[in-house]
C-alpha cells in the first residue's frame, strides 16, 4: 500500500517489562514483555484466559504486577494506579462496558474532559465566568467528539438505554475526550455486526491518522485484527508466543497451534 | 435545549421565576395562620436543605451515608457557641462557620468511604450520628454549662434588625435555602456533580478518566455535611428554638433519608418533594381522622398507620420508580405536556372535523 502517514511510527512510547501476575495460585501472565511504538496501531490477541485483559489492567494500574514494570514515554512509572496514567495521558475502554450508566451519552463524553477541568467546586457553584468558558470548551469538544463517532440524535440518552453496539462506540468516545496520547481499547467490537464492525475500524483508524493517537487493542476477529494493526503480539497462556507483523504472525507455526490447537 | 443564562434554559428560568413568586409574594399575602409558618413551612425549608446534603453524598456520589442529623447537631451547636463566645460573626457569619465546622466533621466520618462500601459504609457513617451526639452531651462548654438540658436558642439579629416573627424568619430560612440550593444546581449540573455522578456509577471507570476517588468523595461528604450543618443550624434557631442534643437523633436521620429516597435520588427539587410529603403526611392523616373519622381512630393508632405507609412507599418506590417522586412528577409534565403541543392540537382539530 502506497500510503504516506502524517504521523510516522515513531519510538516505544510504553514497554512493559517482564511482567508477572497471579491470583493467588493461578498464573495470569508470566514474565512478559513486549512495547508499543508512537502513533501505531498495536493489537494483543490470543485464546479465552490468554491473560490479555490481565495485561491491559497492569498497564493501567487496576491490577498490580507482582513482578514486572510498565514504562510509559521513557519513564518507569513505580506506583501505578489508573488515575497517574490518566494524568500522563493513557486512556482506556473496558471489555464488559464501564460507562456511567445513568448520565447522558454527552455527560459521559464530558466526564472524559476531567483533566482538561481545572475549575473547582467553588467557582463551579458560583459560576464564575471562566468555569463557563471552561465548560464550553469541554462542551465543544465533546460535541465534535459525537459528531465524529455519528451519535449525534443519541447524546441526550441516558448510556444505559442505549443497544451494546452504541454503549461500546459512547465508550471509544468517552476515550477519545482525554485527548490522550494512547488509547487502550478492550475487545472494542466484541458483540457487534460485521457493520457495526466496519465502523468501528474507521474510527480506530481515523483517529490514529489524525490525531496520531497509539491504539493498543484485544480483538478477537482475526480478519480484522490482520487488516487494521501494524503489530500484532499474540498471548497464549500468560507467555508471549509471538510479536510482529500481520504477516509474521500469520506465518508463525506456535501462533498455529494455539488457535488450531495441535496433536501433542 | 440551548442555555440562556449561565447553565439554565429557558425553562428552568421560568420554574425559578414561579418558585420565587409563590415563595416571597404569593405565600406571604394569602397565609396568615402562624401555624403554617411555625409547623410547617420552616421545617419543610430546612429539612428540605438537609436532604439537599443527603442527596449530593447519597444521591448524587453514591455513598450511603446515615447521619445526616449528627452533622446537624454539629452546626446547630456550633451556631449557639459561635453567637455566645463570637458574637461579631453576626448572624450569616455564624451559619457559614457552623456549616464549615460540620463540613469538617463530614471530611473526617467520610474517610472510610474510600475502604468500605454499601451497608458497611452505612454502618461506619452511623459512628457520626453518635459520636457527635454524645460528644455534645460529655462535655459540658458545648452547652455553656447549662443543667437543664434544654437550651433556648439567642434571637436571630441581622444587621442589628430582630427577626423574631414567624414571617421573618420564614424569609430567613428561604433566603438561605434558595442561596444554597442554586448553589447546590450549579454543582450538580456542571464538572463537579459530573465527577460525584461518574464515581456512583463506575468508580473504577471515573479513576481511568482521571477523577480521584478519594477528593471526589471527602469533598462530597464535606459539601453533604455543609449543607446539613446550616440546616441544623436553621432547624434549631427558627423551627425548635432551643437546643437539644435529642433532638437530632436517630429518627431525624432516617426521615432525612426517607425524604431523600422518596424524593427521587440524585435530583435536587426531589429533596423539596419528599421533605413535604413526609412533613405534611401526618398532618393530613391526622386531619382525615379527626375530621372523617371524628377521632374514632385513636392518635397512636394513626401514627402507626404513617409508619405503614411510610415504609409500603418506600418499599413500592425502590421496586418501581427508584428515581422517587420527581420522577413522577417528569413523567406527569411530559404526559400532560405531550398532549397540549401544537402539532398534536393540529391532529385532534383535523380529527374532530373529520368526524363532524
Amino acid at each position: 500500500m502506497a500510503y504516506e502517514r502524517k504521523f510516522k511510527i515513531g519510538e516505544p512510547i510504553l514497554e512493559v517489562n517482564n511482567i508477572s501476575l497471579a491470583f493467588g495460585g493461578v498464573k495470569a501472565i508470566t514474565d512478559t514483555s513486549f512495547n508499543v511504538l508512537e502513533h501505531e496501531v498495536r493489537a494483543i490477541i490470543g485464546p479465552n484466559g490468554a491473560g490479555k485483559s490481565s495485561m491491559l489492567n497492569c498497564i493501567n494500574g487496576i491490577y498490580k504486577p507482582q513482578q514486572g514494570t510498565v514504562s510509559f514515554k521513557g519513564k518507569e512509572i513505580p506506583n501505578i494506579t489508573p488515575n497517574i496514567m490518566a494524568q500522563m495521558g493513557l486512556s482506556r475502554t473496558f471489555q464488559n462496558l464501564a460507562l456511567f450508566k445513568r448520565m447522558s451519552v454527552l455527560d459521559n463524553i464530558l466526564v472524559g474532559r476531567k483533566l482538561h477541568t481545572k475549575t473547582n467546586f467553588i467557582e463551579v457553584a458560583l459560576q464564575l465566568p471562566k468555569v463557563k468558558k471552561e465548560e464550553k470548551a469541554n462542551r465543544d469538544r465533546s460535541e465534535e467528539i459525537i459528531s465524529f463517532l455519528e451519535i449525534e440524535d443519541i447524546k441526550d440518552t441516558p448510556v444505559g438505554k442505549l443497544p451494546y453496539g452504541l454503549q461500546k462506540k459512547v465508550e471509544l468516545g468517552r476515550a477519545l475526550a482525554t485527548d490522550s496520547s494512547i488509547i487502550l481499547l478492550d475487545e472494542p467490537m466484541a458483540g457487534m455486526n460485521v457493520e457495526e464492525k466496519r465502523d468501528m475500524c474507521r474510527f480506530i483508524l481515523k483517529v490514529n491518522d489524525e490525531l496520531g493517537t497509539t491504539m493498543v487493542l484485544i480483538e478477537h476477529d482475526m480478519g480484522v485484527v490482520m487488516d487494521i494493526s501494524d503489530r500484532v503480539v499474540v498471548l497464549d497462556y500468560g507467555k508471549v508466543i509471538g510479536d510482529g507483523t500481520p504477516d509474521e504472525i500469520m506465518a508463525n507455526q506456535k501462533v498455529i497451534d494455539a488457535y488450531l490447537g495441535v496433536e501433542h | 435545549m440551548k442555555p440562556v443564562f449561565m447553565t439554565y434554559t429557558k425553562k428552568d428560568l421560568i420554574n425559578l421565576a414561579i418558585c420565587m413568586v409563590l415563595s416571597v409574594i404569593i405565600i406571604p399575602t394569602f397565609i396568615k395562620t402562624e401555624y403554617w409558618y411555625t409547623s410547617i413551612l420552616i421545617p419543610w425549608l430546612c429539612l428540605a436543605l438537609a436532604t439537599i446534603g443527603q442527596q449530593i453524598v447519597m444521591g448524587y456520589t453514591g455513598q450511603l451515608a446515615l447521619g445526616a442529623a449528627g452533622f446537624m447537631a454539629a452546626g446547630a451547636f456550633a451556631m449557639f457557641n459561635l453567637i455566645l463566645r463570637v458574637p461579631e460573626l453576626g448572624f450569616i457569619g455564624s451559619l457559614a462557620v457552623s456549616g464549615l465546622i460540620a463540613a469538617a466533621f463530614g471530611i473526617l466520618f467520610g474517610l472510610p468511604s474510600l475502604k468500605v462500601r454499601g451497608i458497611y459504609l452505612m454502618v461506619a457513617t452511623l459512628a457520626s450520628q453518635f459520636f457527635i451526639i454524645w460528644m455534645i452531651d460529655k462535655f459540658g462548654w458545648f452547652k455553656n454549662y447549662d443543667s437543664s438540658g434544654i437550651i433556648t436558642a439567642q434571637d436571630i439579629v441581622i444587621l442589628g434588625k430582630p427577626f423574631t416573627t414567624p414571617l421573618a424568619m420564614y424569609f430567613v430560612c428561604l433566603a438561605v435555602t434558595a442561596v444554597l440550593t442554586l448553589l447546590a444546581m450549579n454543582m450538580a449540573r456542571g464538572s463537579t456533580g459530573r465527577n460525584w455522578m461518574a464515581v456512583r456509577d463506575m468508580d473504577i471507570a471515573a479513576e481511568s478518566m482521571g477523577v480521584s476517588l478519594l477528593k471526589t468523595k471527602v469533598q462530597a461528604f464535606a459539601i453533604s455535611a455543609f449543607y446539613c450543618g446550616v440546616a441544623g443550624a436553621l432547624f434549631a434557631f427558627c423551627y425548635l428554638k432551643s437546643l437539644e442534643p435529642v433532638a437530632f437523633d436517630i429518627k431525624l436521620s432516617f426521615k432525612i433519608l426517607f425524604m431523600c429516597i422518596l424524593g427521587g435520588l440524585g435530583t435536587i427539587n426531589g429533596a423539596f418533594i419528599g421533605a413535604a410529603f413526609i412533613l405534611l403526611f401526618p398532618v393530613l392523616l391526622n386531619s382525615v381522622g379527626n375530621n372523617v373519622f371524628h377521632g374514632a381512630i385513636d392518635a397512636t393508632i394513626i401514627s402507626s398507620i404513617e409508619q405503614v405507609i411510610f415504609g409500603l412507599l418506600m418499599i413500592i418506590f425502590m421496586i418501581y420508580e427508584p428515581l422517587g417522586m420527581a420522577k413522577l412528577w417528569e413523567n406527569l409534565k411530559q404526559k400532560f405536556g405531550s398532549k397540549l403541543t401544537s402539532s398534536n392540537i393540529k391532529n385532534l382539530k383535523s380529527s374532530l372535523s373529520k368526524k363532524f
